[in-house]
Parts: structure tokens; sequence; C-alpha cells
């Protein structure tokens, strides 16, 4: 996968100046199951790995539901000199990653963790093991990362408990989805876990992709990857809907939802078509007490990648201006194809304060950290 | 103009591919088939390193499934998003005009010829010279 270069000469150093930045969406892999994972499983739900696997709740029996851009969706220079998956080598992330671009604070969302598998009890166990492993092998060894609770959420009660266990470990960072749960988020199967994390007081993250069963679009099953990768932003504003006019934010006024690796493009809009349906028809609602607009200034939060890329960079400014400057925590989604370099994202004439609410002090607050 | 040798021809095989720096900057240089080619290792989108691309061809349909591929290997794709340039131009397929990485002429040449620069030269061997 990897190509062979007969010299590479090591990259700069980043400048003293340069910002010392948060990246909020980092995506470890273990090196092997057996040596990393089954540590923490039971023999009993190894067994059931080599037997049956994993499945999640998709209709594709080979394959994964989503064809990838490029081979495991990574970057082509990801892979580790030494071997294996991208994301996997710490020493090589350090060395590719969090040096070069000067990461203080970086946020680890394991995407292959039991979430959205058929079986809930396999599914348990395995995100238990995740949640082990993280703290093991990356936040022990690296204090510039953190770690995501990941969670079985199909199963609430088996959630809720799993949040309580780590909850007191500090290197968790926060409550980890993915937005594609088998209904709306909002509905009240997921209340339990939305009380657990507001009660630890841990952000609610909600990244795209998962297995809920259903199409990413309200005409079934696309065609292509492109559509998919499309099909994000129209996933996340499901989430931020149903979470809105089912009252979990009403409910909860105290909890952060951060959604993770859909743009943000699209908030502005959505927000408009909220205010106006909810100043017309909330009394359908028997939640849903304040204008959407204002539960999203107050309580939701958007990682960065991947930025849209309008042709006259100022139209991208503008939207965040009408966002607000502290809603944004930039995320690179390193090791994967759809990378976001952090030097590049924002013009230059941007200022520095904007600069560093977006690239470090929102990400800071949200998560309540210091740099380490 | 300046010519800088990287390596000795017999060093630089094809199907291999190196990154040298050369006046402070990076370049991606390329063995194809025995011809050179040689890009700023930088992807004028976010700055992707492109000696770490895959190469491939030119894939051209003039209509649904009837498709061609040529100029096989000819074609770099940036390892991170996967822009498309011409080895030979630096040119983005995409929007050749307005997305371009710079393209060098990378050749080889006797050694008779050279000042050596960053290699000591013997005589009897060729040596890949980039033209900056």
């Amino acid at each position: 996968m990897t190509v062979e270069l007969l010299d590479r000469p090591s990259r700069e150093a980043p400048a003293e100046a340069a910002l010392r930045i948060a990246d909020c969406d980092i995506h470890p892999s273990p090196k092997s199951l057996e040596r990393e994972i089954y540590p923490f499983l039971e023999k009993r739900w190894q067994r059931h790995m080599e037997r049956y696997g994993a499945r999640p709740r998709q209709p594709f029996l080979n394959g994964p539901a989503y064809p990838k851009g490029q081979p495991d969706a990574a970057r082509r220079d990801a892979y580790p000199p030494a071997g294996g998956r991208p994301g996997s080598d710490l020493a090589f992330m350090r060395e590719q990653h969090l040096d070069p671009n000067n990461v203080g604070f970086g946020v680890l969302n394991p995407l292959k963790s039991g979430q959205g598998l058929q079986n809930l009890d396999f599914a348990d166990a395995y995100c238990r093991a995740i949640n082990d492993w993280q703290i093991a092998f990356w936040t022990r060894e690296e204090p510039r990362l953190k770690a995501s609770i990941v969670i079985p959420y199909e199963d609430a009660a088996a959630s809720v408990q799993e949040i309580e266990r780590c909850a007191g470990e500090e290197d968790y960072v926060q409550v980890f989805m993915l937005n594609r749960t088998a209904e709306p988020m909002g509905q009240r199967r997921y209340w339990p876990i939305y009380d657990a994390a507001a009660a630890a007081g841990l952000p609610l993250a909600v990244h795209a992709f998962g297995f809920g069963g259903a199409p990413i679009t309200g005409g079934g099953w696309p065609s292509y990857y492109i559509e998919d990768m499309t099909g994000h932003a129209q996933s996340s504003q499901a989430v931020l809907t149903s979470m809105i006019f089912e009252g979990v934010f009403d409910r909860l006024p105290g909890l952060k939802l951060v959604l993770i690796e859909s743009g943000f493009a699209w908030l502005p809009a959505l927000c408009w078509r909220l205010d106006r349906v909810w100043m017309r028809m909330r009394d359908e609602l028997h939640r849903c007490k304040r204008r959407p607009s204002e539960i999203v200034r107050e309580q939701v939060f958007l990682t960065t990648q991947p930025m849209e890329e309008p042709s006259r960079p100022r139209q991208l400014v503008e939207c965040i201006e009408w966002i607000g400057w502290d809603r944004l925590l930039f995320a690179t989604d390193y090791p994967h194809w759809d990378f976001d370099q952090p030097d590049r994202v924002l013009p230059s004439w941007v200022d520095a304060e904007k600069r560093r609410a977006f690239f470090t002090d929102n990400a800071l607050g949200v998560y309540g950290r210091q740099m380490p | 103009m300046t010519r800088h040798v990287v390596a000795p021809v017999s060093e630089f095989p094809p199907g291999t591919r190196r990154c040298v720096v050369l006046e402070g900057r990076r370049i991606a240089l390329f063995n194809v088939g025995g011809r050179y080619f040689g890009l700023l290792d930088r992807c004028p989108h976010q700055g992707g390193p492109l000696s770490e691309g895959v190469l491939t061809g030119l894939v051209e349909a003039d209509a649904p499934g009837a498709y061609s591929f040529s100029r096989p290997g000819e074609i770099l794709r940036c390892p991170w998003h996967g822009w498309e340039f011409d080895l030979a131009t630096g040119e983005s397929r995409f929007d050749p005009r307005r997305h371009r990485t710079r393209a060098f002429r990378v050749s080889a040449a006797p050694a008779g010829e050279l000042r050596a620069e960053t290699v000591p030269v013997r005589v009897e061997e060729d040596y890949v010279v980039v033209e900056m």
C-alpha cells in the first residue's frame, strides 16, 4: 500500500511561533487484534470474533458498507514504515502528524469499536475492550492524546454502565457515538445515555458513519461513495433536528453536543429553517421551549473537517461568522484520506484571535482541559 | 538555470522514486520506464507530499462504458485527497489551467558535462540531473 521512496528528507520542525493546536478527530487503529485488543476481551468473545466476526447492522454481507476513496480510507503516506495499518503506530503518528503540525491536544475517535454490532452483548464487550485499549496503548504513552468512551449505543442500559465505569478516568474526554443509529437520535431510547454523559460532565460526541440499518438518503441506497461522503452532512442535520425537537437539550441544558466529520457550512441554513418551522408549529411538540438556533448557540459545537472549500475563501469565512468563531473545533481526521492540513484551511488574513479560538481555545473550553 | 546532480543513473532505476531538497525546495523525482520526471513535492491544494502519491494512468471516456487507459505510470495521484497531476507538465487533470504544480526537467547526463553538487561524480558513469 505504501510507496517506496529511495530518500525521504525529514520535514522541518514547526516554527516556534506556530500555534499549538487541538485536533478533535484522530483515528487510532490497533496494530493487531490479538496483541492489543484481546488482552481486554474475555476468551468467550475472542472466540466469537474468530468464529462469527463483527456483524454490523447493515444490508451488505461481504465488505464494508462504505467503499472507500483510498484503501483503509487512509492517506497513502500514512502507512507506518514499520508496518501495520495507518493510525496504528504512535511513534509514526508523532513523527508525521503530532510534532510537525504542533498538535498539543488530540482526541482519539476509534471507529471500529463494536458500535452498531447486531450482537449487543458482543458490542458491549468490544466497546469496553476498545476503551481500555485507548488508555493502555495511547493516552498513557502520549499525554497529548485523549480518549473517547465508545458505547454500545443501541443498548442504553449497557452504555450507561460503561460511561459510569470509565467516567472517573480523566483521560476520557467525551462519550462517543456514530450518527447513523437505528432510530433518530433524539428518541428516548437513547436518553439514558445523554443523562449519563451530562451527569459525568462529558460532552456527547457524534461522529459521521455508523450502522443503523437505514440508507443514508431518503431515497434509498446510493450507488457511489461520493454520495455517502455528501450524506454525512445530511445525517448530522437529522441528528441535530431530532435531538432539538425531541427535547433532549431542554431536558439537559448542561449537555454539550459535538458533531464530528460532517462539515459545518450547512448549519446556518438549517438553523434558519428550524427556527421558522418552530415559530409556526411548536405546539406540535411537548418539549423544545427554546428557539432552535438559541439551543445551537448554547449547546452545540462542530468539528471542522472536512472543511467546505468554496472557490472564494471569503465565503467560507463569512459562513463561519454566521455560525460564530466560538462554535468550531479544528480537526484533521488523521490518518484518513480526507485529512485537513491545519496551515491551509483558513485564509492567511484571518486574525490571530479568531485562529486561536478555531484551532485551540474552543476545544479546550468544550473539553474543559488545558494543554498538557 | 542551475543543473543539480541528484544520483548516478545506476542508483535510480526504472520504477523507483526519490525526494530531494534542492535550493530549499522539496522535489519529487520519478523514473517511469527509463523516463525521468520531477515535480515540486507539494500539492497546490493542501500541501500533500506528491512524492508519496500513487502513479496511475490516464482514463478517458467518450461515452458511458467506453473508456480508454493510456500513459500508464505518468499520472500522479496526491496521497491525501487524490488530486491528479500530469507528471510531464505538473498540470492537474481536472483544471489544468488554474491548478498545477511546478514540473522540472530531469534527464540523464554524462559526467563530463557536470560539476557535481551533492554527489561526487565519476567520469565513467551517467548521472540524473534536475534543471531549476
